[in-house]
């Protein structure tokens, strides 16, 4: 059991750090993630106050190297040069470090700060390398930007990338993903991330896209054999429902994201920044989205202000359960057995969507297709009673 | 008051042709309501009888003019409640046939125009609005004039709405409308037409006295319910309840019962005195059966013992109404409903949801069948899935239809009636525009979307009546859905045999759009028994699972798949297949063209 600001415990032992930077250039039209456009005159005190909300929560950290640090926007590489390795220097080390970064900000120089500061991971938004549905995306990336980044990356000596690629862009036809795979796999990287794209009612984008992600909707399915199949069959695992990671013969790397396989594993993470959520133990909290509230905040020596919520420990499984039935590994019915539902894994497992390894189960392909419908069936009432939410600032 | 100076007397009128305004004017008139207090239509007191401009249930008030006292009482105004109509009828010795002068005599008022005649009451003809623009009161007061076999001068020519003409209604109805016969001194008779619930007084009974005399506090019977109780309070309507200490032979006036359950007082019962009963009951009493049948389920299960409560609450005011538990696998716990017709059918659905606010499933209605088994032995049915699939043999009710249409609807009513295995009767010219028509039809074929039909084919225009004429054997089906292999029963028709098919095509079609994709295929079928007539397939859905994965906003993400699992929830299970309810109510108003 965790043991939360324990007199007796000098640290705590989460092994997974996520940091949180908004900025961007630009703020895509279909984007819901916690972004700020320009501002590059507050990204030395937003870092300042990430440091800060660091040494708050440093005692909940293990004291060894941490497994996974993950820096995450908006675009982390937006950031000011001299920032950006001040923030990066001062980060507890890990033994994979990933950076997320778009195309555009992709220079020679980064790379060596990137380098330098014990950064293993790049993860480079992509999302297609067709110019124009680029331009629907609002993207600030060429296909030539894209492929130059990539290039780049590998030529400083990155050695682990990941490709994001998003389907269901508005205009977007079959043979453009077909070959937004083939393109892929032409530039080998050692992950790929195929999201669809989600658009939210009532924002910019969809008011603009209407009726043509209404079409696009009725294509997803299709997009998301095509972008499954073809990864697997030019030697991806898709080892989770968006995720691939290459495996070669000769290569006994394990490729896939060890900081997302802790969130599907249900592992505890620290979250620091605007937006970013933590789940210790029973505990979960979500920072708020305001970076001039959030920045005054913790520089001037408060906790930022958070949304908490309390998570049992039976909760904290059902989720577990709920993201590990992502993964293509099995899940031991005997450790999950307070949150499956018996009758609905034999139903799954009659209908071909769930497969048994002895008392262990995991979805077939066709069940991860079908993810949200055969988890519902296979998990059991998660027990929320809805009442354990609170805003506070603490 | 001696009989001499009394006036029994109902309003024949089709709807909207003025009966309630009338009535309105009368009161007025007579000044048993000032004009203050006048509400429009005072005497259709239910708010949905309000709203739908109709009386659903009678209600008699008595008013007095130059002398005499007059008993005016109400009529239902639907052929669901034709009984009703009749022993109000009985309660009377005289009927005002009240017609437009606009639109003419209609179905509907022909059809209780010639029950009040063969009742022997004295029909005083009035035309009402004939301040419209659009009215032609010369060649209406023709219509009418033929319909009672009087002389056009004789029916008098009002306005209901400016009060024009309506006194000399009243002095006629004295003139011409007999007094009551009947024996003050014998031992007391008086028929029950019609009665209502109050929930601290228990049953009221209507009654119009034949002989003899009523006291209060007497001890009462019902002679065909052999029931028995005391008089708790006498009185007539003026309009509110106005306590008496007798209602003398000729009277009509009010009962309190103090009865808690309404089925122990039907009517066209006979009620007499305990101390001095009478031998013979009056003539006529028939005990009405519901025709037409429907599963009512709540949307919400949770619903069920409210339902139930409401049922039972309306069932105090509503004698004609049955219920009794039914299970649906599809739908869950329910009840199995009888009615009188249709419009019975759509009043208390609405009262239902209205007064007590539930939200319900109406299954297809169907009528009351009589099964011949194998071994001979006659069952009747009232739910398709209770039919036995090898009957020997399956009779249905038949209605004697009475529709006037203008003449160039005619060929359009002919095929329509033909198409519903109509038999054909006769026909006349009511005018040199507009025709009647009589039918033999089956009253399945009239509770299957048949009226909006007539509505339809004649733009508005027609009018449509009926009567029951019993039972005829008929090449009768069941038919069955089926999905992913398990029947439906809540979708189970009768039909005529040549109607399978087209009516299990466009069953199966509607379904395999209405239902949702599942994580397989699901084949929906009709089938007769073990035949499968038409089939289609709701094909897998191949993608149901959001790829985004927020990174560490798991609460975001166990909140869809919560979302989705209340979704899912709401559902009905049929089988392996999630059924949305709006499938089922899209499916049950399907009509023969499939929409």
């Amino acid at each position: 059991m965790h043991t939360v600001g324990d007199a007796d415990t000098d640290r705590g032992d989460v092994r997974h750090l996520y940091v949180h930077v908004p900025f961007c250039r630009h703020h895509c039209g279909y984007c819901d993630f916690v972004t700020a456009v320009g501002r590059q005159s507050e990204h030395s005190g937003y870092v300042d106050a990430l440091l800060a909300e660091l040494r708050r929560e440093e005692h909940l950290l293990t004291s060894d190297a941490l497994d996974t640090v993950f820096l995450g926007g908006g675009t982390p590489t937006y950031l000011e040069s001299k920032a950006l390795a001040r923030l990066l220097r001062s980060l507890p080390p890990g033994r994979e470090v990933t950076v997320e970064a778009n195309p555009e900000t992709v220079t020679p120089e980064l790379c060596e700060v990137l380098l330098a500061h014990g950064v293993t991971r790049v993860s480079l938004g992509a999302q297609t390398f067709e110019p124009e549905l680029l331009a629907t995306l609002e993207r600030q990336a060429t296909p030539e930007i894209v492929r130059g980044a990539f290039a780049t990356l590998r030529q400083a000596g990155m050695a682990n990338l990941s490709l994001d690629l998003i389907y269901g862009i508005p205009g977007q036809r079959t043979e453009q993903l077909e070959h937004d795979v083939h393109v892929a796999l032409e530039l080998a990287p050692e992950h790929v991330s195929v999201y669809e794209l989600e658009a939210k009612p009532g924002t910019r984008f969809t008011m603009a896209y209407g009726a043509e992600l209404t079409r696009q909707s009725d294509q997803l399915e299709n997009y998301m054999e095509l972008a499954t199949q073809g990864l697997q069959a030019g030697g991806y695992r898709w080892y989770e429902t968006a995720n691939f990671c290459l495996t070669q013969e000769g290569d006994a790397r394990d490729l896939r994201s060890d900081h997302n396989l802790a969130y599907w594993r249900g592992k505890d993470y620290l979250g620091l920044g605007v937006g970013a959520v933590s789940t210790v133990g029973e505990q979960r909290w979500k920072n708020a989205a305001s970076v001039s509230g959030y920045v005054s905040a913790v520089l001037g020596g408060d906790a930022p202000a958070r949304s908490n919520e309390h998570v049992d420990a039976r909760l904290r499984m059902w989720e577990r359960a709920m993201l590990c039935l992502r993964l293509d590994d099995f899940l031991e019915e005997d450790v999950f057995s307070d949150v499956l539902d018996p009758q609905g894994v034999e139903r799954m497992a009659t209908r071909g969507l769930v497969e048994r390894d002895g008392r262990s189960i995991r979805l077939t392909p066709r069940g991860r297709l079908l993810g949200n419908a055969v988890t519902i069936e296979v998990l059991g009432e998660s027990g929320e009673l809805g009442g354990s939410h609170s805003a506070t600032r603490r | 008051m001696s009989l001499e100076r009394i006036r029994n007397f109902s309003i024949i009128a089709h709807i909207d042709h003025g009966k309630s305004t009338l009535a309105d004017r009368i009161l007025e008139l007579t000044h048993t309501v000032s004009k203050r207090e006048m509400r429009d239509q005072l005497l259709d007191s239910m708010e949905l009888e309000r709203e739908r401009g109709i009386t659903i249930k009678a209600q008699a008030v008595r008013v007095e003019w130059k002398g005499h006292q007059l008993n005016l009482i109400d009529t239902p105004g639907h052929v669901d409640f034709s009984y009703e109509v009749s022993r109000s009828l009985a309660a009377c010795e005289g009927a005002l046939l009240v017609v437009d002068a606009a639109q003419g005599v209609e179905a509907q008022t022909l059809a209780n125009a010639y029950l009040a005649i063969e009742n022997d009451l004295e029909i005083v003809p009035v035309l009402n609005k004939i301040d419209l623009p659009q009215a032609r009161p010369d060649e209406i007061a023709s219509e009418v004039a033929d319909l009672v076999g009087d002389d056009a001068s004789s029916v008098i020519r009002i306005s209901a709405k400016t009060g024009e003409g309506v006194a000399e209604i009243l002095d006629a109805a004295i003139e011409l409308i007999s007094p009551p016969s009947g024996e003050p001194t014998a031992p007391a008779r008086a028929l029950v037409f019609d009665s209502s619930y109050d929930q601290y007084r228990g049953v009221i009974a209507f009654v119009r006295v034949v002989d003899g005399v009523f006291q209060s506090g007497a001890g009462l019977r019902a002679m065909a319910a052999e029931t028995t109780f005391e008089a708790e309070e006498l009185g007539f309507f003026s309009p509110e309840r106005t306590a008496s200490e007798t209602l003398a032979a000729g009277e009509v006036g009010y009962v309190v019962t103090g009865l808690k359950d309404v089925r122990r007082l039907r009517v066209g019962d006979t009620l007499t005195t305990v101390e001095r009963p009478a031998t013979e009951p009056l003539p006529g009493y028939k005990d009405v059966k519901p025709m037409v049948f429907s599963g009512l389920f709540p949307t919400d299960s949770d619903d069920y013992p409210e339902l139930r409560d409401a049922l039972e609450r309306l069932q105090l005011n509503d004698a004609a109404l049955s219920f009794e538990p039914e299970t649906s696998t599809a739908l869950g716990f329910g009840f199995r409903c009888g009615f009188l017709g249709l419009l019975h059918l759509e009043i208390v659905r609405e009262r239902l949801e209205r007064e007590s606010d539930l939200d319900l499933i109406v299954t297809a209605p169907t009528v009351a069948y009589v099964a011949t088994t194998k071994t001979g032995e006659k069952v009747e049915v009232h739910k398709p899935t209770d039919m036995p699939l090898d009957a020997l043999s399956i009779e249905e009710p038949y209605i004697r239809a009475t529709i006037i249409v203008p003449k160039e609807y005619v060929g359009s009513m002919m095929e329509l009636a033909q198409d519903r295995r109509g038999t054909f009767g006769h026909m006349e010219y009511l005018s040199e525009e507009r025709v009647l028509l009589t039918y033999d039809l089956p009253l399945a074929e009239i509770v299957f979307d048949f009226y909006d039909q007539l509505k339809s084919r004649t733009r508005g225009y027609a009018s449509f009546d009926y009567e029951l004429i019993g039972f005829q054997e008929g090449e009768l089906v069941r038919l069955d859905v089926l999905l992913g292999g398990d029947t439906v029963d809540a979708l189970s028709l009768i039909v005529h045999k040549d109607r399978a098919y087209g009516r299990g095509k466009a069953l199966v079609e509607r379904l395999r759009k209405e239902i949702p994709r599942q994580m397989f295929d699901v084949p929906v079928q009709a089938a007769i028994g073990s035949r499968v007539i038409s089939r289609e397939t709701v094909k897998a859905k191949r993608k149901d699972v959001l790829s985004k994965c927020y990174g560490g906003d798991v609460t975001r993400k166990r909140k869809l798949i919560e979302k989705q699992k209340a979704g899912k929830k709401r559902m009905r299970q049929v089988g392996s297949v999630e059924v949305p309810q709006e499938a089922f109510l899209a499916v049950l108003n399907l009509n023969e063209n499939g929409k």
